[in-house]
């Protein structure tokens, strides 16, 4: 019997595929590379509070979403046919009987290090660390954080922090080294481990804590986001709720790099993006936090701020955006960029809009509206 | 001290709230109860346990990792509230879960 001839398909992504977790469900925003028609499909889990929904670098095919709903209790939804089916984790986050802690959370999702296929890291309110090494069935406390001597005197109670609860956020992991991992925590701080998760140290220097009787606290800080530079491990950027900041290893102090975005808008928002391959290219949305932190677009006026040259200076970028009257804001999880050049930007709103750019943000379109309160956007 | 023969089960008719249908599949399930002995009722504890060996994961959703009912979860005993998972059911008692939440 002849051989049947080989069919060789491209495994190039052919589409571009937007995850919009929102209060009340997911949705998804798919285009093809052109990106110019978007076509909008959902809810999946409606009714459900979903704080992030992310796809698996690793495996496309692969997605969790960390999900619960206003009465039921915290759980991860996986799917390896690229959203077709999903199945709930077996073991979802928990912390340990007896502890007294209850997770009502989980905020945060990444997936592990390349060369750990299967392997994931949540983040929860309140903050906790947790890591499955079965693709997201079953969860593991990281006990070298949860159950660190420190710990309560680093978060603070489960109590403190946040309004919607204190969060576990920014897990990144080294793409040198699975042992090298950073978190931040909302309250807290970045923290660093070099040993898998065993130990932590706190990485705050440099970053200011205005809200603290000490500024400059060794731990205590309130750290929105944490991104690594592209393709520069060494480079994390920090959107903090005093600043934006940024380090180079092994320095062990952050350097402000927010001082010079405009009075009127200030430096205090949730979200930071990074371009996909230029390691001084970044984007933030900033959000007014004067007085009572109304925590909305400064003036009314929503707006994306880049800056090319590793945060020395910024550009206001609104073209497309509403020009007054638009009071929303982006969460820090719903803004990220796809990987294509020049790069798409994409950002989702507290009043349910989904923006985009395929310019890298020099020009915006309305691609969905009318959506729940958006948690996270990310592109899968 | 030897494990008792005594292997009966109980069996225990659960009202499910829409929230949990996802689960289920039904407004109206029975579980298995096992009885170790005629001296020891099934608990509320042990009906949802029952639960979630037929629903797997099903109990997570309503108790947290301390044992706790979650804040918008209530559970009857035929018409008595409890929170109390160690409650004995009387015999042919039900149970009835509620998921109650206002706002939007």
């Amino acid at each position: 019997m002849p051989r049947a001839k080989k069919t060789v398909r491209s495994t190039a992504a052919k589409r571009i595929r937007l995850l919009i977790a929102t209060r009340k469900g997911l949705w998804t925003l798919t285009s093809d590379l052109a990106r110019n028609a978007w076509k909008i499909a959902g809810p999946l889990f409606h009714g459900h509070i979903v704080h992030h929904a992310v796809g698996d670098p690793r495996d496309p095919r692969t997605l969790l979403a960390a999900a619960r709903t206003g009465h039921l209790g915290p759980t991860i939804f996986r799917s390896t046919d690229a959203g077709k089916t999903w199945k709930e984790a077996a073991k979802p986050p928990a912390f340990a009987e007896g502890s007294g802690r209850v997770v009502n959370h989980t905020f945060w999702l990444t997936s592990g290090h390349a060369s750990e296929q299967g392997t994931w890291y949540a983040g929860t309110s309140p903050q906790g660390l947790f890591r499955s090494a079965d693709g997201g069935a079953t969860w593991e406390s990281v006990d070298g954080f949860n159950k660190h001597p420190q710990r309560k005197a680093w978060c603070g109670g489960d109590q403190d922090g946040t309004p919607d609860g204190a969060k576990l956020h920014s897990i990144l992991v080294d793409p040198r080294d699975p042992k090298h991992l950073y978190i931040a925590m909302s309250s807290g701080g970045v923290f660093e481990s070099v040993d898998a998760g065993a130990d932590w140290k706190p990485l705050n220097k440099g970053v200011r804590a205005d809200f603290l009787p000490d500024p400059s606290a060794e731990y205590g800080h309130d750290p929105h986001c944490v991104r690594f530079a592209a393709g520069h491990p060494d480079r994390l950027y920090q959107q903090n709720h005093c600043g934006i900041f940024r380090i180079d290893r092994p320095n062990e102090r952050w350097q402000e790099i927010g001082a010079t975005m405009p009075k009127s808008v200030g430096y205090v928002g949730f979200p930071m993006v990074v371009h996909p391959r230029d390691p001084d290219t970044l984007w933030v949305f900033p959000m007014d936090g004067t007085t009572v932190w109304p925590r909305t677009s400064p003036g009314g006026r929503p707006s994306v701020y880049r800056s090319r040259d590793g945060g020395s200076s910024w550009k206001r970028l609104d073209q497309g955006l509403p020009k007054a009257q638009a009071w929303w804001t982006v969460k820090r999880q719903a803004m990220t960029a796809d990987a294509r050049d020049p790069a798409g930007l994409y950002f989702g709103t507290t009043s349910g809009e989904v923006w985009g750019s395929r310019d890298e943000g020099r020009t915006f379109r309305c691609l969905a509206r009318h959506l729940p309160h958006i948690y996270s956007v990310e592109c899968a | 001290m030897g494990r008792s023969s005594h292997e009966a089960a109980a069996v225990v008719r659960v009202r499910v709230p829409s929230p949990l249908h996802s689960y289920t599949g039904a407004r109206d399930v029975a579980v298995a109860v096992p009885v170790l002995a005629p001296e020891m009722p099934p608990t509320l504890g042990g009906v949802l346990a029952a639960l979630d060996g037929a629903y797997p994961g099903i109990r997570f959703r309503m108790i947290d990792e301390q044992g706790h009912v979650r804040p918008h979860i209530k559970l009857f005993i035929d018409t008595t509230l409890t929170r109390d998972l160690a409650t004995p059911l009387p015999t042919g008692a039900a149970v009835m879960i509620v998921a109650a939440l206002s706002g939007g």
